[in-house]
Order: C-alpha cells, then structure tokens, then sequence
C-alpha cells in the first residue's frame, strides 16, 4: 500500500531525513509559490525544478523511478483538465496545469519520503499550526491501516456472502446491503474511539497529548533551509534571463 | 466512479489559492475551537477514528446502474453524527493526510479544498438536518444534507478553476455540472440509507437538533449556500472569470488603489510586473497565512485563560 | 486482618438500556495477591475490570487502596491500577512503540527522557526494546500484546489487571509471560481463558456468570468445579 512505502522510505538515514521538519517545510513552501506563480520560461524551469527535486531524491537514497511513478498520480486529472484546455482553445495552460502539478506534487512526496508523518507533525505544531487538528490527523493516520482492513473484511465477506448466491440481487437490495455494512462500520469505528479513548485515560490522559519529538533546529538545518529555499528562485532567476 | 475534485497545486491562480488558504486557517482554527468546547478530551480519539472510518469507507461500494458505483464522501454523514464542528475539523484532517501521504489534493490547494469540502460542504450538509431534522421532513433534510454537501463542495472547486481563468466550453461546463449533480443525488441517497441503518443499530448515533440553535453556525452554513450559488452563476455566466468581472464594475481598480495587494496578478499591469514581484507576492501571501494563523492562534490561547 | 487493596461491594451495572451485564458483584483483593476471573463469553469481567479504575461507574461501592473510585480519585486511583485491555490494537495509539510505551509515565508529569528511560526498560523486560522504534500496526498481534504489558509496566503500578493477557502469544510466549509476571511484586486480576497459565500464575479464582461471581476458591478447584477446561472429562474432573 501506498503509505506502507512512504513509512518505510521515511525511515532511512540521509543527511536529508536528518534535517528538522522544518528546515524542510519551509523551502517547500518556497519551492511550491516559486512555481506556482511562475509564467515565463515555464518548460526551462520545470526541467530544472526537476533535477533539483532528483537529486534531493537521490541524495537521500529514495528509489527514483518508483518516486517519479507515485507523484504521477496526479497526473490523470492533471490529463483531463489539459483536455479542457486544449478544448478550449488554451493549450498552454493545459502543458503548464500539468507540470505545475507534477512537480508540486513530487516536491510534496520528496519532503514527506524523508520525514516519518509524527516528525513533520511535530513540526508543523511547532510551526503553530493548531494542535487540535494535527493530533486528529495524527490519531486519523494511527487507525487509517485498522479501519480500512475492517472494511476490506467485510466488504469480502459481503461479496463471500452474497454475491454468488444471487448474483442478479436487486439493485436495490445491494444498496441498502452496502449501507448496512457502512453503518456497521460506522459503529466499529465509534467503539474502537471509545476503547482508545479509555485506553488513554487509563495511563494517566488529562487531556493534552505529549509530545516526545524533541526537535532542535542546528546550524546545518538553517543552513539547508537556506539553501534549499534559494535553490528555486536562483532557478528560476537564471532561467529566466537566459529565456 | 464519482468523486468529489481534490484540486491539485498548479490549478489555481494565485489570488484564488492564496486568498482561501488565508480564509481557511482561521475557519478551521474557530471549527477546532468549538469542536473542543463543551466536550471533554474524548473528542481527540473519536474524531481522528471517524476520519480513518471516512477514508474506509470509500471501500465499499455503491452500486449504481450496470457497472458503475460510487461511494461515500461522508461530509453530511459526519455532520449529522459528530455536528457540525466536529466534521469539519475531521474533514480538514481527512484532506491534510491526503495532501501529504497520498498527494491528493496539493499543499498551497489545501485552503481552498478545506474551504470547499470541510468548511462550505459539511456546513451545506447540516443545514438542511438543523433546520428540519427534528420533525417530519427528517429523511428528506438528510437526502437534501448529502445533495448539498456533494454539490456546493463541487461547485465551489469549479467556481475557483473558472476563477482561475480557466475557460470552459459550455458544453463541457454543462456536462461537469449535471455530473455533479448526479454525484450529489448519489450522496444523499447513501447518506439516507446509511443513516437508516444506523439508527437501526444504535439510534442514539444521530443527533437531535436541538431547540437552542448557536447562531453562528446557521449564518455561516447559509452564507456557504450562497457562496456555492453565487459560484455557479458566476462559472456560467463568465468563463473569462475575475478578470472580466474586474473590468466591468471596475473593483479592480477599485481594489488595486484600496489595497495594491503585492499578489494581486490578475492586475494587467501585474501580468507585466517581474516574476521577482510575483514570487514576492506568493510568499508574502504565504506570511500572511501563516501571521494569520499566528493571531488566531494567540487569540485562541487568550481566550482559554481569562 | 490485611487491608484490602481492592474492595467491591454489590456492584451493579447495564450499557445504556440493555440487559444487566453486572448484576451484584462482590469482590476483594488482598495484598500481593493474584486472582484469576475466569467464566464464559459475555458474563462481564471486561465491564468488571473497567470499574475497578472508574472508565465504567455502576450502582454499589468500588474501593482502591481505601479510596472510593469516584470522579476525585480517579487520577489516583489510576496511579495505582494499570490495565491492560483486552484489545491492544485500541491501547497502542501512539505511532511509535517507544512513544506509546511512554505515554503513561509521560502523563504522571516524568521529564521526557526519564520517561524513554523507563519506557526501554519496560521495553527490555518484555523482550521488545528491539521494536522501540516500529509502528504499532507493523507488529504482530503478540507483540503488540507484549508492548501493550510493557506500555503498563512503565506506568509503575500497585496493581496490575491484565484482561486476556495470553491471546496470540505463542505457547513459549505464553510461558515467559507467566514467568514474567510471576517474577512481579504487584498484586494481579487476570482475566483469562488460559487455564494453565491461570493455575501458573494466580491460587486463587472466580467464577463469572452472567454478571455475578458464581464461585470462587483455589483456582484448580473452580476449574475442575466448572469443567473448564478443554480436555477435561466430565466424570475426571468432578473427582
Ligand atoms: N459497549 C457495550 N454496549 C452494550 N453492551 C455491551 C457493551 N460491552 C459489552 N456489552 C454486553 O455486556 C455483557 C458483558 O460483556 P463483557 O465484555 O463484560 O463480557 P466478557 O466476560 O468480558 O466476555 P469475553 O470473554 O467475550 O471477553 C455482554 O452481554 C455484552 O454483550
Ligand atoms: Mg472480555
């Protein structure tokens, strides 16, 4: 699964998984403006945001084609969109729709491949994003890989029940079929956030969650956000004068 | 296969992404303030689960006609069992996993995806069940909950495309928008049928609109309402969008000498202004989501100790 | 006579408008003591045990240590108890086994690095330091089990209540829990199915059946007393 990847490449060891969140978000932000509002020379400067975004990648020693693949995702969309374009009469805005949209999102994956979802968390709180909403997301995340087997269980066993008996079941039946098992689901989840919830204040919960990542920002990091932040606009600068 | 558009980075202008993720970060930080009020920490684990069960959910299959199925999207359902504050700060953590683990939707679309699906389509969604789901009409202010949590969500992505300045053939316009609508007819059904099965299960699952309305709340889900409305006539009656809209009242010159925003780049004389300026103007409005989070932050923290 | 650690008296309870699942429990735990609750799917020991550190609140008196559990206490209370549920996929909810073993210390106000410093420990003495780092829904059903104990064990508490400990640990796995626990000062309530680890671990037993303790006594008679066991033979085993 998808995720599953993304943990495991998070875990590695590089000097970029070293960084501290932040000294990565940042330039991310940087990155993602930089191209976003960029009009002039856009081919040129996407071929370099490129290479930069490889060579983090490889830097950190993330598989760089299975990278490239993952990032494709937006791409189908990305397709349709460029289609309207093109109908349109705006090719242009297709070409640039589409690889705004790949490298935004392969920036976005280079970041999250180097940083456990916990760290880049931590690191967004300290950022001062509201610790409410990240502690869900965090929480969210902990139980996605939970509650989706469960569903995966019983949608299969809906199918083992059901389906080849009477294959040609009303349409209707099956509707209201999958909306009971939904709610069936719906409880679950319901009782599996009250069980955690006991499981919580029974160790001592009272209300405000730990925080165990210590994160310390080094001189190294202030020096790679700098770094990393310069690097699109100096692209984009050049390329720019150049074209 | 019906879903609702996760607008992708590289989609919209930047006046349209910038403006929304400044509006976002303080309507998610009031929707997590309320979420936590009057609630005791149980809130934490139950809206995180709640968000996986949203993300599962999407595994089970509605079928619809030969071959085809759709799924749940959940807004309306989660306003319905959790109110509405409590959705939106799931629906927000739901598309802030999605942006980053699984690059659905993108980083600087995060605003205007928060705004369209967990700040305007859960507050459509629990409109119509506050409004009428304590009487007769409960079932069909549940089917229109799940209608119009579908359809504003949607619309209001298309309304900001448009605003873009993407340029839609009409007909293309007009088949996305009967999609749309099909797609949210689709959600108000399984929403219904969902929560008929719920209630046979553990009745007290859904929540009784109550007699003491929070104002707050209402005026925000109708001005959500009339937000998506405007956004429609808007899509179809300008496919040039802001720009023309700019030139024929004249609020762009208006607005240009009000503010002389540094990222205002539908301003023609932007267009021509150096790429160092723009780029300036992203990331300025990039510091002004983030001061703006800051103040609602600090503001936040003020409130809870008086 | 020793003070009781634990003291129920007549403790009622039903889920919102179901049937009883308790139905007049008495119950008592002297000092380091272990006792076994044994009885059938449904008689309610888990609703038992989440009395005991007040996350369920029926009708009669629960008393820890001397201090009735009611909403004053329970931090106190749940000092003193741990418990380790039945279910360890809801008790790990941290995203790394390290962080969630350190939770509980965490929370009783220990500096940061005590707490990782107790958590290793606890770690280390359920055989898990080595997965410190892992995820909790990467880990097999008996290591999340392990790490769920371990998650307790850092919490330091008087009295340990393990709600089917033994589920999905190997049979060796099963052993060295017994011999760990043994190995513990703490007073323990184990809920169990697992008649030998039961008779290695706790003397004494109760019988749960349909919300009431049916019987009780040394553990090897209530076993034989109920025929619970799976290969016992009916005419054997009421000797
Ligand atoms: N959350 C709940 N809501 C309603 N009823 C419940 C709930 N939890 C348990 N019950 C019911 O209470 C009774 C006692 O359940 P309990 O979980 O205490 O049994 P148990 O002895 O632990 O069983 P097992 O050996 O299967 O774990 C059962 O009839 C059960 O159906
Ligand atoms: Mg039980």
């Amino acid at each position: 699964m998808h995720h599953i990847v993304l943990e495991r490449w998070s875990r590695g060891a590089s000097a970029l998984h070293a960084r501290d969140p932040r000294a990565k978000i940042v330039p991310l932000l940087v990155f993602l403006t930089a191209l976003a509002t960029a009009r002039r020379a856009l081919p040129e400067f996407s071929a370099v945001l490129f290479l930069l975004l490889c060579a983090a990648l490889l830097g950190a020693r993330i598989p760089l084609l299975a990278a490239l693949a993952r990032a494709a995702l937006v791409l189908p969309f990305a397709a349709v969109f460029a289609a309207v374009c093109w109908l349109s009469g705006d090719p242009a805005r297709g070409v640039a729709v589409a690889l705004k949209s790949y490298l935004s999102a392969l920036a976005v994956l280079t970041l999250v491949a180097t940083t456990p979802l916990p760290a880049l968390l931590r690191g967004l709180e300290a950022m001062r994003v509201p610790l409410f909403l990240l502690t869900v997301a965090q929480f969210l995340y902990r139980y996605l890989f939970v509650i989706s087997e469960e569903a995966q269980h019983m949608s299969k066993a809906a199918a083992a029940r059901g389906a080849p008996v009477r294959p040609m079941a009303s349409s209707g039946a099956r509707f209201r079929a999958a909306a009971g098992a939904l709610a069936v689901l719906f409880a679950r989840s319901y009782g599996r956030a009250r069980d955690v919830h006991r499981a919580m204040l029974a160790r001592g919960f009272t209300g405000r969650l730990p925080t165990l990542y210590d994160l310390r920002f080094r001189p190294a990091d202030a020096a790679f956000a700098a770094l990393a932040s310069l690097a699109p606009l100096a692209a984009r600068l050049a390329v720019e004068r150049i074209g | 296969m019906v879903s609702i558009v996760h607008i992708p980075d590289g989609f919209l202008s930047t006046p349209v992404w910038a403006t929304l993720d400044v509006a976002a970060f303080p309507a998610v930080g009031y929707m997590a303030r309320r979420a936590q009020r009057g609630f005791d920490d149980a809130r934490i684990p139950l809206l995180g689960v709640m968000g996986a069960f949203v993300f599962a959910a999407q595994m089970i299959n509605f079928p619809v006609g030969i071959g085809t199925s759709a799924h749940l999207l959940g807004a309306a359902l989660l306003a319905c069992t959790l109110g509405p504050a409590a959705a939106s700060v799931t629906m927000a953590a739901i598309l802030a996993i999605q942006a980053l683990v699984f690059q659905d939707g993108g980083i600087l679309a995060l605003g205007p995806n928060v705004i369209n699906m967990a700040i305007a389509g859960v507050l459509a969604g629990y409109l119509p069940f506050y409004l009428w789901g304590g009487g007769r009409w409960r079932t069909a202010a549940i089917f229109a909950g799940g209608v119009l949590s579908a359809l504003v969500s949607a619309v209001l992505a298309l309304a900001e495309l448009m605003l873009s300045g993407v340029r839609m053939p009409a007909a293309i316009l007009g088949v996305s928008l009967a999609l749309f609508l099909a797609a949210a007819v689709l959600e108000g059904a399984i929403t219904v049928a969902v929560i008929g099965a719920l209630e046979k299960i553990q009745p007290n699952f859904i929540r009784q609109p109550r007699a003491g309305r929070p104002w707050a709340l209402g005026a925000a889900a109708l001005a959500g309402l009339l937000l998506a409305t405007v956004g429609v006539l808007f899509a179809s009656a300008a496919p040039d969008g802001i720009q023309r809209l700019g030139r024929q009242t004249g609020i762009a010159e208006r607005a240009k000498a009000l503010f002389s925003t540094p990222f205002a780049d539908y301003q023609a004389a932007f267009f021509q202004a150096g790429w160092e300026r723009k780029a300036a103007g992203g990331l300025a409005g990039i510091a002004i989501v983030y001061a703006a989070c800051l103040i609602a932050g600090r503001a936040a923290a003020r409130k809870r100790r008086p | 006579m020793k003070r009781p650690l634990i003291e129920v008296r007549d403790l009622r309870f039903r889920y919102g408008g179901g049937e009883a699942a308790l139905n007049g429990v008495s119950f008592r735990l002297d000092e380091g003591e272990s006792v076994a609750l044994f009885g059938p799917n449904g008689s309610g020991k888990t609703t038992f045990v989440l009395h005991l550190n007040g996350l369920l609140q029926g009708e009669g008196s629960v008393e820890v240590c001397g201090l009735p559990v009611e909403r004053r206490n329970l931090s106190a209370i749940r000092r003193k108890i741990g418990l380790v549920f039945q279910d360890s996929e809801s008790q790990l909810f941290m995203p790394t086994v390290l962080e969630d073993v350190a939770f509980g210390p965490i929370n009783r106000g220990l500096s940061r690095p005590e707490a990782l410093d107790r958590a290793m420990a606890a770690l280390r003495t359920v055989g898990m330091d080595a997965a410190a780092g892992r995820a909790p829904y990467h880990l097999s059903a008996g290591e999340q089990k392990k790490a769920a104990i371990a998650g307790i064990l850092a919490t330091g508490p008087e009295i340990l209540v393990l709600d089917e400990p033994t589920t999905f640990l190997d049979p060796p796995g099963q052993r060295a829990l017994a011999e760990l626990l043994a190995a513990l000062p703490q007073a323990k309530i184990v809920v169990t199915h697992n008649i030998p680890f039961a008779l290695a671990l706790c003397p004494r037993a109760v019988f749960f059946q349909e919300g009431v303790i049916v019987a009780e006594g040394p553990t090897a008679e209530v076993v034989a007393r109920f025929r619970w066991n799976f290969d016992s033979a009916p005419a054997k085993s009421l000797r």
